[in-house]
């Protein structure tokens, strides 16, 4: 028995299975009518909400993304000068270093109403939103990859002659990469999510709006095929961020070893 | 002719005098060793030799011209051999290059040159974790090299190598230094290796050189002088030097 699902799993990426077994129980339910089909939606109705909305989803979308990616380029560069600055200089590193960590405890769906009352219902309080969101996983990222600089290759560069600039270009920015990159995966993520809350709130156009909609008309089916949609969003700029990882970190394709790569017997 | 020199040095760290009045000189071709035990002061002396640390009084001097506390002019190389995992074997090594102004294809040419006679031919475009420890000694060698004009400080370089690794740098080294004439000031707490490199031997205990040992040997570039009577004479002598 063990034997057979190992041949299928084997074959077909154990990923895909799970997800069709809980899309054949899903079908069950609704086949079954366990649930009532107005609040449980069954995957066929789900996937025909989705066909016949996805050119207005993707035109909401185009929207929300935009927030996202200006967001997060804004929270990266907000991110690095707070960073590198908290590196350089201990006092700045005492004083912000507890803000940082308050600022992720204030819940995001609490502020958002607050920055739309003082903003408008414009693109600029989703955008801030954004940055508050992402900003303090890239931060956190940067930071511990500049810690981790060895101090013995500072010191190597130092006896070449090299100066602060020189030290910073070739060691410690290049180590603090991979840091900034795992906190850019999270904050990528956190990006749509933000976006999300701040339109859900407030305004006329965006993917949350199209949510809040869909959700006063009851159009479950709908709901299902936006929260769908999301996440491929979600997902898709998250390989775009693994993209560019992967170009910019050439040297680390020799060293991942992944588990799948080991053979079980 | 003396090449490196560090007269009379003085350096503390608060309370703890950690050179007191230490002279060394190297003179050009020559191999020479600083023996000690651990927390003798070896480190702190390459940093003051190299510009790292500026010595509370005493002078160091690459031929004729006074580097005290200027870092840039005299490299090292640590039993680490720190090539950076990002940069490729090839712009690893012209990193001093880089530093000291050049651009990066000149830095690169110039580095280049010196590929074949290193033994690392074809390591050009690979990454540092692509090459064996003895490899990756081998080029952060040529980066000390090509940072320092004619002298590599080398602290405990051949420490992290297999035994047999080891002899065989060794040899490598000594044929290498003859080659592109390189004058070599040597860290190592290993008296077998130092006698068998070494062309002086200076013992560094408690902050002060303590016994300065030549080593003339005729028999010393031999590859079984570590198997002759000779030999264990110098390694009893330094012994008792270091007790």
């Amino acid at each position: 028995m063990i034997k057979k699902l190992r041949n299928i799993t084997g074959k077909t990426s154990p990923p895909v299975i799970t997800v069709a077994v809980l899309l054949i129980i899903w079908f069950a339910v609704c086949k079954g009518e366990i649930v009532p089909a107005f609040m449980l939606p069954s995957p066929a109705d789900v996937a025909r909400a989705f066909a016949s909305n996805i050119e207005y989803m993707a035109r909401e979308a185009i929207v929300t993304l935009q927030e996202a990616v200006y967001g997060l380029i804004a929270g990266i560069a907000l991110a690095f000068v707070l960073a590198t600055l908290m590196d350089k200089y201990d006092f700045i590193y005492k004083a912000f270093y507890p803000l940082l960590v308050i600022s992720q405890t204030i819940p995001t769906i609490a502020i958002a109403p607050l920055l739309v009352l003082w903003m408008g219902y414009g693109m600029a309080p989703r955008i801030t939103l954004v940055i508050i969101t992402t900003f303090f996983p890239i931060a956190i990222g940067l930071l511990d990859g500049y810690k981790s600089t060895d101090i013995d290759s500072i010191n190597l560069l130092r006896s070449m002659g090299a100066g602060r600039l020189q030290i910073f270009r070739h060691v410690k920015l290049p180590t603090a990469v991979p840091g900034f990159f795992s906190g850019l995966r999270i904050a990528s993520s956190y990006a749509v999510i933000g976006a999300l809350i701040a339109e859900w709130l407030g305004g006329n156009n965006g993917l949350g709006v199209y949510m809040t909609r869909v959700k006063k008309a009851y159009s479950f089916d709908k709901m299902f095929a936006v929260i769908v949609f999301i996440c491929a969003v979600s997902l898709l700029l998250m390989a775009f961020v693994r993209l560019i990882e992967r170009i910019s970190l050439p040297y680390r394709k020799t060293r991942i070893s992944r588990p799948e790569t080991i053979k079980r017997r | 002719m003396t090449v490196l020199s560090a007269n009379h040095i003085y350096k503390s760290f608060g309370e703890k005098q950690v050179l007191n009045d230490v002279s060394v000189c190297l003179n050009d071709g020559e191999l020479v060793s600083l023996l000690g035990v651990s927390g003798g002061g070896k480190t702190t002396l390459f940093n003051v030799l190299s510009g790292i640390y500026l010595p509370d009084s005493g002078e160091v001097y690459l031929k004729d011209e006074n580097v005290t506390g200027k870092p840039g002019k005299v490299s090292y190389m640590l039993q680490k051999d720190l090539l950076l995992p990002y940069k490729k074997v090839i712009d690893n090594v012209s990193l001093p290059l880089l530093i000291n102004g050049k651009s990066k294809k000149e830095a690169r040419e110039t580095a280049g040159a010196y590929f074949e006679i290193f033994g690392l031919d074809g390591t050009q475009e690979m990454y540092p974790d692509a090459l064996s420890g003895g490899m990756r000694q081998r080029a952060a060698l040529l980066r000390t090299y090509l940072a320092s004009e004619g002298v590599a400080l080398l602290d405990e370089p051949f420490s992290a190598l297999d035994t047999i690794t080891k002899s065989r740098m060794h040899k490598w080294y000594l044929e290498i230094m003859k080659e592109i004439n390189l004058s070599t000031l040597f860290i190592t707490h290993d008296i077998d290796e130092a006698i068998l490199l070494s062309d002086r031997i200076y013992i560094l205990n408690g902050g002060r050189i303590t016994q300065e040992t030549v080593i003339d040997s005729a028999e010393k570039r031999n590859p079984d002088f570590n198997l002759t009577g000779e030999f264990l004479e110098y390694k009893k002598k330094i012994k008792s030097f270091l007790e």
